[in-house]
């Protein structure tokens, strides 16, 4: 599919780069004229997915994530959040609601239901011990 | 993340503001369970009016504070959230947990 625009950029697992990478996606969907409430949908998932790769990708080390955004044509905004952790044994079981391995953190087990629910589309890949790509789409709304 | 937090009359107001994830989370956690511990409040109430991003680490937080806040025989409430952040809580379910005004 044709690549309108796209960025790409790589940090360290650090919990203070949360709001970075949320600042640095926000900026670059701003050329699409989003609405406060779309905007905000894909900050929130961003943060979620970005979270994930911190607190359970690299629980016990610290790594690179990449973060990928592209506008595709029709309004298309794809995002995609690859980390190189610990990845995901059970995908299905990850994605319930409320299910978390990291409870002594109050982590409260809604980051992926969170990205699905402010997402037309979320895709899950991971293999243990390799890492873990997060995609997601969303139709922003068509300008009057 | 600014906290400001007062007491008096066995109630305690926490004004919180700016980005809550969580990073931030971490530093409102210590803050607020300082003050619980050593108030031991009645009513807790979280002010969120000038939260302007939370995502699900908000969630955790609040839930976290409740158990700590009930543990003393106090109640938490949540004020002022804004929509966006009122989806989150709303999708989580917490609002069964906790008062949200």
């Amino acid at each position: 599919m044709k690549i309108i625009n796209e960025i790409k950029f790589i940090m360290p697992s650090l919990s203070v780069n949360e709001a970075a990478a949320r600042a640095v996606v926000s900026s670059f969907l701003i050329q699409c004229d989003p609405t406060v409430e779309e905007l905000a949908d894909l900050r929130t998932a961003v943060s979620e997915a970005v979270t994930n790769s911190i607190v359970h990708g690299y629980r016990n080390s610290g790594g690179n994530i990449e973060i990928t955004v592209r506008l595709l044509p029709d309004r298309v905004v794809f995002i995609r959040i690859k980390d190189s952790g610990c990845g995901i044994a059970d995908i299905e079981k990850a994605m319930t609601p409320l299910f978390t391995t990291a409870p002594e953190e109050e982590r409260s087990g809604l980051g992926f239901s969170v990205m699905q629910s402010f997402t037309d589309k979320l895709t899950v890949k991971s293999r243990p011990g390799k890492g873990t790509v997060i995609t997601m789409r969303k139709k922003l709304a068509a300008h009057e | 993340m600014n906290i400001d937090i007062r007491s008096g009359n066995g109630m305690t107001i926490a004004r919180l503001s700016g980005e809550l994830d969580h990073h931030s989370a971490a530093t409102v956690r210590e803050e607020l369970d300082r003050c619980i511990l050593t108030q031991q409040p009645k009513l807790m109430i979280i002010d969120f009016k000038d939260i302007t991003f939370m995502d699900s680490s908000g969630i955790g937080l609040i839930m976290g504070r409740q158990k700590l806040v009930e543990g003393f025989g106090g109640k938490l409430e949540v004020h002022r959230p804004q929509p966006h952040i009122q989806r989150i809580m709303k999708l989580s379910g917490i609002e069964r947990i906790v008062r949200i005004v």
